[in-house]
């Protein structure tokens, strides 16, 4: 055990303002501290470290895709359809990775399409932690009839398999951004529900849940002030590891043409309309793949990593 | 004891049955705009009469609780409604492409336990060699890699550049094959039909890798941390202390309680089978219940979606019903 750096000793009674000001300079130095030790323990994860350049780098491409790329994704030259990547015989520099049945440039297609991923997976596992750590907290911490309504929910929606459940709602809905928000949220948010309530019901037995009752502090400031910063980090560790899952749900669906409408270039719609020039132009469907392939491989190594580091009761290997 | 405790289980089930047909039963009125211009789809010119015959025929004429309560009565009675689009009903639908869904599970299942099982174990024998690194670098991608991308990469590789095994569907051509149950490898045996016999293992081949790689990448990763687990428990050191040789330490006194969180494990990837079912079935053109479904998704044939949806949701709850009884065999210590 690292010994504790120099944070103050706890002032006698003090003015309401003062007391947050202490307050907040502890919460501060903590949070200093803790990110210092976590760049540290980092580096003792190179794969984890390495997983978390690999995702900056996806996020700086997806960001300035304008400024990276010359081409337009959305507009081909149809003399240059099917042109093979730049290292073949009849491939040119102009077009890296080649091009695609209507001429447009693989490269910059795969760029754009990385912002669809992104967000989709971002936006999915964001509102699903939002949703799930709410309703999990009040279930967890108050019981009651809240609780056993939402559990008999969520179990229902567990009757499901993730992807079944999300094609049968695209299926009614139809394709489109916020639509597949929508469906992948409808069933996502039960993980983070069920990890939350889980805690909740373990950690409200504890000591220091029992003191601060005792202080007199209110149900929500012992809910959010004392219970919610021992969870948060297996929460984020699983909101990591659920965006893989996310983007690859996202691709499986516009795979199927079910996710986002095709003008738009996403991943699994460009691994699914290269599907028919197999024989003739492997490349079309091959790198959007890989593209979905190393993004998710670096959100699932750096997730562990993350596990590993912030909620080593979780390390599968102990 | 345990038989109630098993009956108390399978009762359980009963309500997230139920609740998984409500669920559908509100799929369709998600749907924005008129059930019954929806099921017509663009088949378009119907008379007045003929939509207020179906209007009836579908109960839409009936508050929503009588109509929930009749979809539920007809559902019951193995009647999920009728496809307007294929012209028959839907349970017959279902029923005539579910063997090929099946042989295609079983294959993947099959596959992945013959590749999990030796690796999960050779893993943890061997701990940090780098046969340990390469297997669980590989279980690794297996999970980040989405099914469909896994499948063109095999067609590439396997059916256009090496022409070793065939691109799609269950059987070629000249293999005159007398259909009886519907699984094809059983048809074949059972009528003595060579040729047809190797030539649906070849088409089951790069399809069961497909949809068996996650499955195969989870088994290896949870066999190997709980052999882990039980290769450093007492009485594994007390069985090598008696001299018992090696391999029986491994395969009888660590392996044997290492299955059980295994096999709950490999009953939970029954999702994965029947998600990446739709997926896979539709790269390889497998005719089977995942690929009809994503047909009847764009030809909107919404009966047929829902009722395939329904039959997916309870083959799961099913599964896990099966593995949470099995588990209670596999480990007497453990109640449900």
């Amino acid at each position: 055990m690292r010994q504790l750096p120099d944070l103050e000793i706890a002032p006698g009674a003090l003015s309401p303002l003062a007391r947050q000001q202490y307050l907040w300079r502890i919460r501060l130095g903590l949070i200093q501290r803790n990110s210092s030790e976590f760049l540290r323990e980092l580096r003792k994860h190179p794969l984890a470290l390495l997983s978390g350049v690999v995702i900056v780098v996806y996020i700086l491409a997806a960001i300035l895709a304008e400024q990276i790329t010359a081409h337009d994704p959305g507009r081909g030259n149809l003399r240059l359809r099917l042109d093979p990547p730049a290292w073949q015989a009849e491939g040119s520099w102009e077009y890296p990775l080649g091009t695609d049945a209507q001429g447009r440039d693989l490269l910059t297609r795969i760029i754009y399409g990385a912002r669809v991923s992104l967000a989709v997976g971002l936006l999915s596992v964001g509102v699903s932690v939002v949703i799930g750590l709410v309703l999990g907290a009040l279930a967890g911490y108050f019981r009651g009839r809240l609780d056993s309504l939402v559990s008999r929910f969520a179990d229902l929606l567990l009757a499901f398999p993730f992807l079944i459940f999300a094609i049968g709602v695209m299926a009614f809905l139809g394709p489109g951004f916020t639509n597949l928000i929508l469906a992948l949220t409808f069933k996502g948010w039960v993980e983070f529900y069920r990890l939350v309530r889980g805690e909740m019901l373990s950690e409200k037995t504890q000591e220091y849940v029992e003191a601060a009752r005792v202080t007199g502090q209110s149900h929500s400031a012992i809910i959010v002030q004392e219970i919610l910063p021992n969870i948060i980090n297996s929460v984020f560790v699983l909101a990591t590891l659920r965006i893989g899952y996310m983007i690859i749900m996202e691709a499986s669906l516009s795979f199927l043409g079910l996710g986002i409408p095709p003008r738009i270039p996403a991943w699994g719609s460009m691994v699914s309309a290269g599907r028919d020039y197999m024989l003739v132009a492997w490349w079309v469907s091959t790198f959007p793949g890989l593209a979905i392939v190393i993004l998710v491989l670096a959100i699932n190594l750096f997730g562990e990593g993350l596990r590993d580091i912030l909620d080593p009761r979780l390390k599968v290997d102990g | 004891m345990r038989a109630v405790k098993i009956l108390e289980r399978i009762l359980a089930t009963i309500p997230i049955v139920f609740g998984v047909a409500i669920v559908v039963f509100f799929f369709i009125r998600l749907t924005p705009g008129d059930p019954v211009d929806i099921m017509m789809g663009q088949g378009g010119a119907i008379s007045e009469g003929e939509i207020e015959r179906l209007r009836q025929e579908f109960h839409l004429d009936e508050p929503l609780h009588v109509q929930l309560w009749l979809f539920l009565r007809d559902a019951v009675r193995g009647d999920l409604g009728y496809s307007y689009v294929l012209k028959r009903p839907v349970t017959t639908l279902i029923a005539e492409r579910l063997p090929a869904t099946i042989e295609l599970a079983l294959g993947a299942l099959i596959l992945s336990l013959v590749i999990a099982l030796p690796i999960g174990i050779v893993s943890a024998v061997r701990q940090n060699s780098s046969l340990d690194r390469l297997s669980m670098a590989g279980a690794f991608l297996g999970i980040s890699m989405p099914a469909f991308w896994l499948g063109i990469i095999l067609i590439l590789l396997f059916s256009v550049r090496l022409k070793l095994l065939p691109v799609q569907g269950r059987l070629s051509f000249d293999a005159n094959l007398q259909e009886m149950t519907g699984f094809f490898v059983l048809d074949s045996l059972l009528t003595g039909n060579r040729v047809a016999l190797l030539s649906s293992l070849k088409h089951l081949i790069l399809p069961s890798i497909t949809l068996g790689a996650p499955v195969a990448a989870v088994i290896a990763r949870v066999l190997r941390s709980s052999m882990l687990e039980t290769l450093r428990s007492d009485y594994v050191t007390l069985a090598r202390s008696k001299g018992a040789p090696e391999w029986s330490v491994v395969m009888k006194h660590a392996l044997r309680n290492a299955l059980i969180p295994t096999v709950t494990v490999v009953g939970l990837q029954v999702g994965i089978l029947l998600g990446g079912n739709m997926i896979v079935e539709t790269v390889f053109s497998w005719p089977g219940l995942g690929s009809m479904v994503v047909s009847a998704i764009f030809d909107r044939d919404f009966p047929l979606i829902q009722g395939s949806v329904m039959i997916y949701a309870f083959t799961f709850v099913m599964a896990n019903l099966i593995v949470d009884v099995l588990y209670t065999y596999l480990n007497p210590k453990i109640s449900l």
